[in-house]
């Protein structure tokens, strides 16, 4: 599904990414973690398509696409969803209008009827009850005053809503309480399957202890230094980044 | 593949069309026979005459005002023309007798005159350079005993309370720009809502300009009687043009006791090309007086047309407990300029007023916001919020804001909020990252920001509000 080839990626002259190299299939849950600075969030830009990083050599292909071409609404719409560490604030934008012109974007991409209103609020209604997330929250604009725990539900309401094909967590994790990581688990969990896959990105093994991984990998200056099973995470919770 | 804000402003313009019609003008230049010309093209009694002559008396001696932050060539007002007028049936009884021509302009323009073709419940006064064409719904506000109809008609049938509210609210030796529209004004539209009547349709006039070399002098006198309520819209629009063109305008609205009038503006004149070449000047007095105890006056305005604006709607609080407001969202984009806000003036006790305004500027847009609020010695206890925010897209743009407070009653209560933001790179890019296209996302944001607004707008109006924005934007990134 993806496949991502010696990937150098520079902000500012800086290089973050260094070589980097990894390979999800379809219905994977892979994990990256690593300490800070290590280049995880910039890996999940990068996928998404943010322009502040330029991607200096290495391929990125997904689903036989070269994505290094694709502008990020076009990323969004073969399938690719990144949930954001810090989901943005847009005042005065009601957070379920976003997601219907999201949804309906895609959906036209697609060459797909886009869906009614009444039709969205039903599907919206559904995924709202199964995360336990309170509908008021549809009409609030978008993460404008929400709270830490809320901004992560919405990412992963979102989600569900546009059920992409991968979906990259970036430290959905932090800030939440252990009642509100439960609920992000359970949006993930529900939806892994044979068709989709997930990047997890995390400091803690923690989530991992909710999302179970196929794969687990450290990542450390810029390139990923060591792959393995659920039992790694594990590992590093006991003795650090230390070793790498 | 970055998000290319130097692409802003490549969007044609939709409105800028020029209509064939044999049109009447008379010859440029502005002197007293040009004003006695006017006046005895509109059968106007020798009081208003007068009237006129004293305005171009008082404008001679004026200096044109020079403290906005705005930048243009200097006006030739002797190589102007003051009056244009479609040649056909200057006074139409029905649609069949308008000019074919001109009701297909409105057509275009999507704004029909057939009364079944309308939105429903708004009545129709159309402007067409300096005479207004046809009026719609006539009859059936007349049932209620509401006046609607163009100034010049209104001079000629109720002449009694046009003489007692004439410059009444901005008299005519107000400003530069309000004495020269005193002194030459063609058109416009008079309403007169009667005690307790609550107007049952929206009111608007469309404003066109067509003619070249040409000003719109636009007149425009509103009257709420005691416990009566109107609510009124104008929307202008003008040909594509190499030459810039003077639009002068002035609006006087009173209220009396209980009354409320809430007045909107749609303003979407041709802003210019690229290179900033053409568009409309326009230079505009709107106030209103809340005269009768609690009555409210409440100023809606989108600006996203002309080349150059300078516009203060304001609001005069006479009457104990009155209330006024004004909602602004002005946007400028390519060399647009525009110097818009408003004049809080509080006069009587326990009066309050709310200011919001939005400015967006893009490409190289300058968008100034300009406001007072003062507070007389007898307004005791009153109130004044006011929020004033600024939103930039791309960096080759300015926004400015210039708030005055004159506090004279040691009981008023003022609140003031002020901010400047970028659209966001991390905004676009969550939106983005959702699948909408940069414009899209350029649109949903700057929407989201003029929301509080926009809300203020009648409905099928606020539809139409967003719309222009996004059309306005159009091109913005690429």
């Amino acid at each position: 599904m993806l496949e991502v080839r010696n990937l150098h990626v520079q902000v500012d002259d800086k290089e973050i990414l260094k070589g980097l190299n990894i390979t999800v299939a379809p219905g994977e849950v892979h994990s990256i973690m690593g300490p800070n600075g290590s280049g995880k969030s910039t890996l999940a830009q990068v996928l998404a398509g943010k322009e502040t990083y330029e991607v200096t050599e290495g391929e990125i292909t997904f689903q036989g696409k070269d994505l290094i071409d694709l502008e990020p609404e076009e990323r969004a719409c073969e399938g690719i969803f990144l949930a954001f560490q810090y989901p943005v604030e847009i005042p005065g934008v009601a957070n379920t209008y976003l997601l219907r012109e999201a949804l309906n974007a895609k959906r036209e991409y697609w060459n797909e009827k886009p869906l009614k209103h009444v039709e969205f609020a039903k599907l919206a209604r559904e995924k709202m009850r199964e995360l336990g997330i309170d509908e008021d929250l549809l009409k609030r604009s978008v993460n404008t005053g929400f709270s830490g725990g809320e901004k992560k539900r919405n990412e992963v309401f979102q989600m569900q809503i546009l059920e992409p094909r991968l979906s990259v967590l970036d430290e959905t994790d932090s800030g939440l309480d252990i009642d509100a990581l439960k609920i992000v688990a359970n949006g993930v969990n529900s939806m892994r399957g044979t068709e989709r896959s997930f990047i997890v990105i995390t400091h803690y093994q923690r989530l991992l202890n909710y999302i179970v991984p196929d794969f687990v990998h450290v990542m450390v200056d810029g390139k990923i230094v060591k792959s393995g099973g659920k039992e790694l995470a594990q590992e590093l919770e006991e003795k650090g980044y230390a070793g790498f | 593949m970055s998000v290319d804000f130097e692409k802003l402003a490549q969007e044609e313009y939709k409105y800028g069309f020029v209509t064939d019609v044999e049109q009447e003008i008379v010859p440029k230049g502005l002197n007293e026979d040009t004003i006695r010309l006017i006046s005895s093209k509109k059968n106007e009694p020798e009081w208003l005459l007068e009237w006129r002559l004293g305005a171009y008396e008082r404008w001679k001696k004026m200096n044109e005002p020079r403290w906005a932050f705005l930048r243009y060539p200097k006006i030739d007002f002797n190589d102007i023309s003051y009056y244009a007028a479609p040649k056909s049936n200057p006074r139409p009884k029905s649609l069949d007798e308008i000019d074919p021509e001109i009701k297909e302009t409105y057509d275009k323009l999507g704004i029909p005159l057939e009364e079944q073709k309308m939105l429903a419940g708004v009545a129709v006064d159309a402007v067409f350079d300096s005479v207004s064409v046809f009026t719609t719904f006539k009859e059936k506000l007349a049932e209620e005993g509401v006046i609607f109809c163009s100034i010049s008609e209104a001079v000629e049938e109720h002449p009694g309370l046009v003489r007692k509210y004439l410059g009444s609210v901005v008299p005519r030796g107000d400003n530069f720009y309000a004495a020269l529209n005193s002194a030459v004004f063609t058109d416009g539209s008079f309403v007169y809502v009667p005690k307790g009547v609550r107007c049952p349709m929206e009111l608007s006039t469309y404003f066109r300009i067509n003619a070249e070399n040409t000003g719109q002098f636009e007149r425009t006198l509103i009257i709420a009687e005691e416990g009566s309520y109107v609510s009124y819209l104008e929307g202008c629009t003008a040909p594509q043009r190499d030459d810039s063109q003077l639009h002068a305008a002035v609006v006087e609205l009173i209220a009396h006791d209980d009354a409320t009038i809430k007045y909107s503006t749609i303003q979407n004149w041709y802003p210019g090309d690229k290179q900033g070449k053409g568009g409309i000047y326009n230079f505009v007095t709107k106030r209103g007086r809340c005269v009768g105890r609690a009555s409210r006056i409440s100023w809606t305005q989108v600006e996203t047309g002309s080349a150059i604006t300078w516009k203060y709607p304001s609001c005069v609080l006479e009457g104990d407990n009155s209330v006024g407001e004004f909602y602004s969202v002005a946007l400028t984009n390519r060399l647009q300029q525009a110097d818009t806000g408003t004049k809080m003036v509080h006069v009587g006790k326990n009066t309050s007023s709310t200011i919001i305004s939005k400015g967006i500027s893009a490409g190289e847009g300058q968008n100034i916001y300009r406001g007072l609020v003062e507070i007389g010695k007898n307004a005791e206890k009153a109130r004044n919020y006011t929020q004033c925010d600024s939103m930039l897209i791309g960096d080759r743009c300015g926004a400015h804001t210039f708030p005055y407070i004159e506090v004279k009653n040691s009981t008023a209560h003022m609140e003031h909020e002020a901010s400047t933001s970028k659209i966001g790179e991390d905004q676009m890019f969550y939106c983005r990252q959702r699948g909408l296209s940069a414009e899209d996302a350029v649109s949903l944001i700057v929407n989201g920001f003029c929301k509080e607004v926009f809300k203020e707008l009648p409905f099928e109006f606020a539809v139409e509000a967003e719309k222009l924005l996004s059309v306005s934007l159009e091109g913005s990134v690429g």
